[in-house]
């Protein structure tokens, strides 16, 4: 069984005209220390998709349809308090920027303490030695003198590497890691991705990777998920969805990145820009920047289905074989 | 930081040269040394630029002899001859050079000598001391029904920001914020001292004298008659205090560290008054500390109304009557109360925000 599962997750934001729907009809799971990664551009509904899993959509949006099980348990419609408790004890979350996720007026310590103690039963000492263990499980250097430290104190690097020691504080079996490295230099982004690969096989977290970045999802990922205008359009092993896309979305993706050693032709790019939430076309979502668009895509929305062993795509293209399910 | 123990062990001198003291003393070895020398560095320049304003103040408060009238003539009567009035100007030092006079001024106000009051033919500096305990009451007693009440409601607000409590606290605070005080004070009088009969509408009720200070606070009837004066001075404090709250908790309560405290499972308890408040609170410490002085200096209006014994009502019989030592003296007081708040929270803000004291740091190692 997997350890989360989200089942036609839909998440709607209300407007003054009309709902937003930020994550439409969106399915996916995640094994026990298996790496997800999730991509797609800024606004493809994959910030909200994690949000929605910790239970921290932004009111006035909510989740208006769909299931989210963690560990066999539906998480979706548990009261604040219980969802409070899987916060941080069962899901942990690393967030895009660390020079913001840390309150600057308290010493890294402090934050890591009260993080501690409000999963566990560890008295104040304790938990300040659990604190140190973690500040160095994270490769802080000399963690004893870091500890009393303010967050700005701590290079971008070094903040990040405290956000992930406050996201395991608990030992959660899940980590969301909303874009980690995105507000990183490239250098420290591969200490970082090397980091939650590490901790990820050390202790058996699954972790959903949320990223623009297809390098962070090559390098890390087991599984990798694509969204396109709040839905996923290609779902599949890593390998497999980076040899050969099968989405036309996905395809463009992989022509537009940079390669070493390649000729100088301009980078191949997809025109045009992801529909804003207010304006997602009817039929599938791509349909108007689709080089092999049909007829048939502008009327009718394409659902995920399976096209070989274990990948999967929402492209008419691929429908025609089992068009009678 | 320098510890408190190394402050209080010290022998204590008098006035600024006390702060510095204190601050060389907390000088440790190793970075707390550099913190410890750049935090007296930001002192020292503060203190510089209080020591010049208070130089124009003074100037300007000696100014008010030469332009407002002839203190001879407020002094003298009618049938004084033109040779007495001539001695008496010598005697006073008014043929002086104006620089001379001016000196002379500064190192009497230095002294707290601010000469004799026309009109009382007593020390300006004892009578002024007889009134500060009342002005200094009713102001410090205003800040705390300001802060008390303003900071929860601020806080609460914040929070919970579309229920009908919510709804009616603002628009509560907006009344609060467009009366004019000495409307709240004549409303609250009619109410509560004529209607109800409940407080007393004038005067500081039995006061109890330490011999260096009287204080109301220890009479029921000091204490009953504080009440309405305080809420008078504190409600305006009061409300804008409360609208500094909420809205530096809407903002705070908006910030990825407050979101990511809710990821790592806080309880809302420990994330709206650890997180969210010390962090809203940073702004609201200077602003209640400036507003301190702007109290005291207002107090003016809600002593004239409560017919408070204080030191606005003392100035305001002095401009009655043009008696330009208790208004010159008056002047320097305020001014010196107000740039000796302004300098306390300056370095409390510099305690209370590691990034404030680090980017000091941070300039003077480069």
């Amino acid at each position: 069984m997997a350890l989360l599962q989200v089942d036609r997750l839909r998440v709607e934001f209300p407007a003054r005209q009309r709902t937003l729907v930020a994550v439409d009809d969106v399915s996916l799971s995640i094994d026990a220390g298996e790496v997800l990664g999730v991509v797609g551009e800024s606004g493809a509904g994959k910030s909200v998709t994690g949000a929605a899993i910790i239970g921290l959509i932004e009111p006035p949006g909510r989740i208006a349809g769909g299931e989210i099980r963690f560990a066999g348990r539906r998480i979706d419609c548990l009261p604040d308090d219980a969802k409070r408790h899987i916060r941080g004890r069962e899901i942990g979350s690393v967030f895009q920027d660390p020079l913001t996720s840390l309150n600057p007026l308290f010493t890294v310590g402090q934050q890591l303490v009260e993080t501690i103690l409000a999963h566990s039963d560890r008295t104040a000492a304790d938990a300040r030695r659990h604190a140190l263990r973690l500040l160095e499980e994270v490769g802080i250097p000399a963690p004893a003198q870091r500890i009393d430290a303010y967050p700005h104190e701590f290079s971008g690097g070094m903040r990040q590497r405290v956000v992930i020691a406050l996201a395991i504080c608990a030992a959660p079996r899940l980590i969301i890691a909303d874009e980690p490295t995105t507000a990183l230099d490239v250098s420290i982004q591969s200490q970082i991705i090397a980091l939650l690969k590490r901790l990820c096989r050390e202790h058996g977290t699954a972790i959903m990777l949320i990223t623009h970045d297809m390098g962070v999802i090559a390098e890390t990922a087991d599984r990798v998920a694509v969204m396109y205008a709040g839905r996923i359009v290609e779902v599949g092993p890593v390998r497999q969805i980076l040899r050969s896309p099968n989405h036309p979305y996905t395809q463009g993706l992989m022509e537009s990145i940079p390669r070493l050693g390649s000729d100088s032709a301009p980078l191949a790019q997809i025109d045009g820009a992801m529909p804003r939430l207010h304006e997602i076309p009817v039929g599938c979502a791509f349909h108007p920047r689709c080089p092999d668009a049909s007829e048939r895509c502008r009327e009718t929305r394409p659902a995920l289905r399976m096209v070989a062993d274990s990948a999967s795509v929402a492209c008419l293209l691929f429908d025609d074989g089992c068009a009678d399910d | 930081m320098f510890s408190t123990r190394r402050r209080l062990r010290l022998p204590v001198p008098t006035g600024t040269s006390c702060l510095i003291v204190a601050v060389t003393a907390g000088r440790v070895t190793g970075p707390r040394e550099t913190r410890t020398t750049t935090m007296l560095a930001f002192i020292l320049k503060r203190l510089a630029q209080s020591l010049l304003v208070m130089f124009f103040v003074a100037l300007i408060a000696f100014l008010m002899f030469q332009f407002i009238g002839d203190p001879v003539h407020q002094m003298v009567g009618i049938e004084t001859t033109l040779e007495e009035r001539e001695e008496l100007r010598e005697t006073l030092g008014l043929n002086d050079p104006v620089l001379v006079q001016f000196g002379r001024f500064v190192s009497a106000a230095t002294t707290f000598d601010f000469g004799i009051s026309y009109q009382h033919k007593k020390p300006v500096a004892d009578m002024i001391l007889s009134r500060m305990p009342a002005t200094l009451e009713l102001s410090i007693l205003s800040a705390l029904f300001a802060l008390a009440f303003g900071v929860p409601i601020g806080v609460y607000t914040g929070l919970h920001r579309n229920t009908w409590l919510s709804h009616v606290l603002m628009t509560v605070s907006l009344i609060g914020v467009s009366l004019p005080t000495f409307l709240i004070g004549i409303l609250l009088i009619f109410v509560f001292a004529v209607i109800l009969g409940w407080l007393p509408s004038f005067g500081r009720g039995d006061v109890v004298d330490l011999g260096w200070w009287s204080t109301g606070l220890l009479t029921t009837t000091g204490l009953k008659a504080l009440i309405l004066p305080s809420i008078t001075l504190g409600l305006f404090q009061m409300t804008l205090i409360m609208r500094l709250v909420r809205s530096e908790m809407l903002e705070v309560l908006r910030t990825d560290y407050i979101k990511f405290a809710r990821a790592r499972g806080l309880p809302d308890r420990v994330i709206h008054f650890r997180h969210a408040l010390k962090n809203a609170l940073v702004p609201v410490i200077t602003v209640t500390g400036l507003q301190l002085g702007s109290i005291i200096a207002f107090a003016i209006i809600t002593e004239t109304v409560f017919q408070w014994p204080g030191m606005g009502l003392l100035f305001l019989q002095s401009i009655q009557t043009v008696d330009i030592p208790i208004m010159s003296a008056y002047l320097i007081l305020i001014a010196f109360i107000v740039v000796a708040i302004n300098l306390v929270v300056d370095i409390l803000y510099y305690v209370i925000d590691p990034r404030l004291r680090s980017a000091r740091n941070a300039e003077a190692r480069s």
